[in-house]
């Protein structure tokens, strides 16, 4: 095992010898097959930068076949705010030939590919890269004895990455220590032996320098947490006093039911995996109407099934969550791919006039806050909230700060207060909370809660004059909830030329995108939409600050040129210098794709609709 | 919240009357006059009245259909859900409050076409709830089509030559099903109703109860041949007593489900009772217990604790 020791005398030998590079920030992809666990040198480096003083994001790929196929890993860290996955890798790790053959594009020029000697034979005579062979099977193999087959490589590649990057190797091993002990000593030992021979391997007699970060300029006093989305979202919801639940498997939801499920015994609740989308729904809606708000999930195909019980939902006045992590559509569409395609579907989707509430998370760590919001709208408006992730923000692991708990969260218990004897569920002239059952009604007049359009007791009717008050009852929550939720702020530009408007993951590469332009003096702005529906009052006044506004969203441009986000926009605020960037290649937006975007769309610019003055 | 013991939601017992058939009276009923519907929601009024369940607690829930509206009709905390789905929601309020009592009504087109998967999965799962089918043979609601429990040959709206496909023997898809609780009666015989919804009730489990159930407007007469003031035969099942009598041998064991299946496959118009009974845990003990060894692994720890120890674990 390697000792403190002997790391002293190498971090000596490396500042004799001078070739240490102190870098800020650095990208590196991993290419193998799904199998390799290449996830996990991504999650340890994760880890080990919410321990230290380097953020990071990471990015996967995950093949949709049962076993294996190519997979990508990519880890971003730097010293100070990683916002996206970044758009190019500084160091591509290819553990197979196919793996060096789909993505040395991914390569910049200049950069480090590290690869296989076993599988992997470059063109050496590319000489825009530096070429690093290292016999990565072959070495675990040794190391490990005859039996091991070639499991280990991924931590080796861990021990390599190590070496080059100058990680704190003591933090590293306490990661694997906690990670592995439990799965038996024998695992955690060869491991260990993978990792210090990926660690020993003499990279130095291949590159000619060491990399270091550059100290850290952000604040890391407070304790941070490592997680993915979907994890996030999860646990956001237990804070938000949600302890039921129903789903049915999909890709990427299925990590939250799966959570949920091991996790909801220990505080008291129960997560059912129901037979199909529609049983799920109606499994939470019941846990729900009972008086444990519920939470039910999945990606694009299962929403669709359960479209109908949503619009149940907002009839009946029952508080539910809904989770959708969005993936490529339409159909079956593209299971392990992203996409934001499903905003209309959220907004507009079930039959009839079915106002609901839509939110979406920036980033990982506002997976865990809007989950919050939702339990607490769903609960305060007795309305159905829509979550929009994503497959890219479900997967991706990101550091931050400790959520403050105390502060946090919400009461799970069902509200049996007793009830008077004039109570109705549906008056027309205020916001009722769902009665649940168990609730006494003084003089014994229980309500039935309906899908039937209904006067103000819960009794069916088709009086016209009712079902448009009722529609209006439905349809004034939405905007009560506009008047209280917060004008998202601007950031980088307050007004001038181009505003970014964008919502769910986009958020990281559109703040670079407007960090890299204001570098370059441009006057750029960013506007980024947690609430989708209602939308915040105001947007108007901001959209007027800006020459040119341009939405950007991972879904198609549809029929007249708009992204979904982007159409809505333009019809809320009837504001010509709207515009779209979208596009639909099922992987994450690259910063450079979005300034492009924005150079090809302002040479066009419709500025004589603005109200911003030249 | 699942729970074997006491419920978690600490509540004073309100004062309250006596339960009676009257304080369960609510909107008239939207039935046609002669419906089989009547019968079975004033059986269910006197079973509530005798079993004294606290009128808070009972919780009425039903999908679409004409037996569907059934929830208007009953003063207690009520449901009107979606077409065939009435059963999962049902089991969530169940598996979401222990001490409720939920009840479940519907018609032949929401528990077998519609809403067939749920019914199977929902008696598998055996989550503690009654449901009550009253099947009348045809889709009443929409008007005179064709359902899955309609006999061949019968003619409707969209089988006006005849229905061509098999029906459903419903009793058989119950025992293949696994629900733990499955009897047979007829809206004609409000006493045998009254018995089947009280042994329905003391049962624990998912206990299910077709009840046939004429529509005057659209299939007049299905029932006929098991009516006796109409020349037809209301055969009863006779259950074995265990007294060892040469008789008991050939009476029902409603413990066996190979002799529930037999039962099932007698000719039109069959035989009423109990057909088959089985003690097995319900989702609502299996979930309590799963919840039970979670505590006990952390005991002591509030949900503050539970969850900051996750977040510890992320760092």
């Amino acid at each position: 095992m390697i000792s403190p020791s002997d790391l002293n005398t190498l971090n000596h030998n490396r500042a004799a010898t001078g070739k240490v590079e102190r870098i800020e920030d650095v990208v590196i992809r991993l290419a193998g097959n799904s199998q390799d666990g290449i996830q996990t040198v991504g999650s340890f480096l994760a880890r080990l930068a919410g321990r230290s003083d380097q953020d990071v994001m990471t990015y996967m790929t995950i093949p949709s076949t049962i076993a294996g196929g190519p997979s990508i890993y990519q880890v971003r860290m730097g010293s100070g705010e990683v916002l996206s996955a970044g758009d190019e890798a500084d160091f591509l790790i290819a553990f197979y030939q196919h793996s060096y053959e789909e993505h040395i594009i991914a390569l910049r020029e200049g950069g480090v590919l590290v690869y296989d000697t076993e599988y992997v034979q470059p063109n050496l005579d590319d000489r825009r890269f530096v070429y690093v062979g290292v016999p990565i099977t072959g070495l675990t193999i040794e190391a490990m004895g005859g039996t091991a087959k070639d499991k280990g490589k991924n931590i080796f590649v861990l021990g390599l990455i190590a070496r080059i990057f100058n990680l704190n190797v003591e933090k590293l091993h306490d990661l694997l220590r906690e990670r592995l002990e439990s799965k038996g000593e024998g695992v955690l030992r060869n491991a260990m032996v993978a990792f210090d021979t990926g660690f020993a391997f003499p990279v130095d007699n291949v590159i000619d320098r060491y990399y270091q970060f550059d100290p850290t300029t952000s604040d890391r006093d407070k304790s941070q947490v490592t997680m993915d989305g979907n994890l996030a979202l999860t646990l956001g919801l237990i804070a938000g006093g949600v302890r039921c639940g129903a789903g049915y498997p999909i890709t990427p939801w299925s990590p939250i039911m799966e959570t949920l499920r091991k996790e909801l015994p220990k505080y008291g609740g129960v997560f059912v995996q129901a037979e199909d989308e529609l049983a799920a729904v109606s499994l939470a809606l019941g846990f729900s109407y009972a008086g444990r708000l519920a939470v039910t999930g999945s990606a694009g195909p299962g929403i669709s099934l359960k479209m109908e019980a949503l619009g149940w939902a907002v009839m009946a006045e029952v508080p539910l969550i809904v989770v959708n992590v969005q993936r490529g559509g339409p159909s079956t569409g593209l299971p392990t791919n992203v996409e934001q395609s499903d905003l209309m579907q959220a907004i507009y989707g079930s039959h009839g006039d079915t106002p609901r509430i839509v939110l979406a998370p920036k980033d990982v760590e506002d997976c865990f806050f809007i989950a919050i919001e939702a339990a607490r709208i769903a609960r305060d408006y007795s309305i159905p909230v829509i979550i929009l992730s994503d497959q890219a923000l479900a997967t991706r692991i990101e550091v931050f700060e400790e959520p403050n708990l105390k502060d946090l969260m919400l009461d799970p218990d069902p509200d049996l207060s007793d009830r008077p004897a004039d109570y109705v569920p549906y008056p027309l002239e205020r916001r009722t909370r769902h009665a649940p059952p168990g609730s006494f009604i003084e003089g014994g007049n229980y309500p039935v809660v309906t899908g039937l359009e209904h006067d103000e007791a819960g009794h069916p009717t088709a009086n016209p004059k009712l079902h448009m008050q009722m529609t209006a009852r439905r349809r004034e929550k939405l905007k009560r909830l506009a008047e209280e939720i917060p004008l998202p702020e601007v950031t980088g530009s307050q007004h001038g030329d181009i505003l970014f408007v964008g919502w769910g993951s986009t958020w990281g590469p559109l703040q670079e995108a407007v960090h890299r332009a204001r570098s370059k003096g441009q006057e750029f702005g960013h506007l980024h939409l947690r609430y989708l529906h209602p939308l915040p009052e105001g947007l108007q006044t901001i959209f007027s600050r800006f020459r040119q506004i341009f939405v950007v969203e991972m879904n198609d441009e549809g029929l007249y040129g708009y992204g979904q986000l982007a159409g809505i926009l333009r019809a809320r605020t009837c504001n010509p210098a709207i515009r779209s960037i979208t596009k639909t290649d099922g992987l994450t937006f690259k910063v450079r794709e979005i300034l492009e975007g924005a150079n090809r769309l302002r040479g066009d610019a419709v500025s004589t609709f603005s109200a911003y003055p030249y | 919240m699942p729970s074997t013991t006491d419920s978690p939601v600490a509540e004073s017992e309100p004062k309250r009357e006596k339960l009676t058939r009257n304080m369960l009276k609510a909107d008239r009923p939207t039935w046609c006059p002669g419906c089989g519907d009547f019968a079975v929601l004033a059986a269910y009024y006197r079973v509530l009245e005798k079993l004294q369940i606290p009128h808070e607690k009972i919780v009425t829930v039903a999908g679409i259909g004409c037996s569907s509206r059934f929830p208007y009709f009953v003063k207690t905390h009520g449901s009107h859900f979606i077409h065939g789905r009435a059963v999962p929601f049902a089991s969530g309020v169940s598996l979401g409050r222990p001490d409720l009592r939920v009840f479940v009504f519907g018609g032949d087109g929401d528990g077998f076409s519609i809403g067939g998967n749920h019914l199977d999965h929902g008696a598998r799962k055996n989550f503690n709830l009654t449901y009550v089918i009253m099947d009348n043979f045809v889709y009443g609601l929409t008007k005179a089509q064709t359902s899955p429990t309609s006999p061949l040959g019968f003619r409707s709206k969209t089988d006006p030559s005849g229905a061509v496909d098999q029906p459903i023997n419903p009793m058989k898809k119950l025992v293949t099903s696994g629900a733990t609780f499955i009897a047979r009666s007829h809206a004609s015989q409000v006493k045998h109703m009254m018995e089947m919804y009280e042994r329905a009730i003391a049962h624990d489990g998912f206990s299910v109860i077709e009840i046939l159930s004429e529509c005057v407007e659209f299939y007049a007469g299905a029932f006929d041949a098991s009516i006796p003031r109409k020349g037809g035969t209301f055969e009863l099942i006779e259950e074995k007593k265990g007294d060892g009598s040469p008789e008991d041998e050939h009476r029902h064991d409603v413990c066996n489900e190979l002799e529930a299946y037999r039962l099932a496959d007698l000719p039109w118009p069959g035989i009423f009772g109990v057909f088959y009974e089985e003690r097995r845990p319900t989702k609502n003990v299996l979930e309590a217990e799963l919840i039970g060894k979670a505590r006990l692994r952390h005991n002591g720890s509030t949900d503050y604790d539970l969850l900051k120890a996750t977040l510890n674990h992320l760092k």
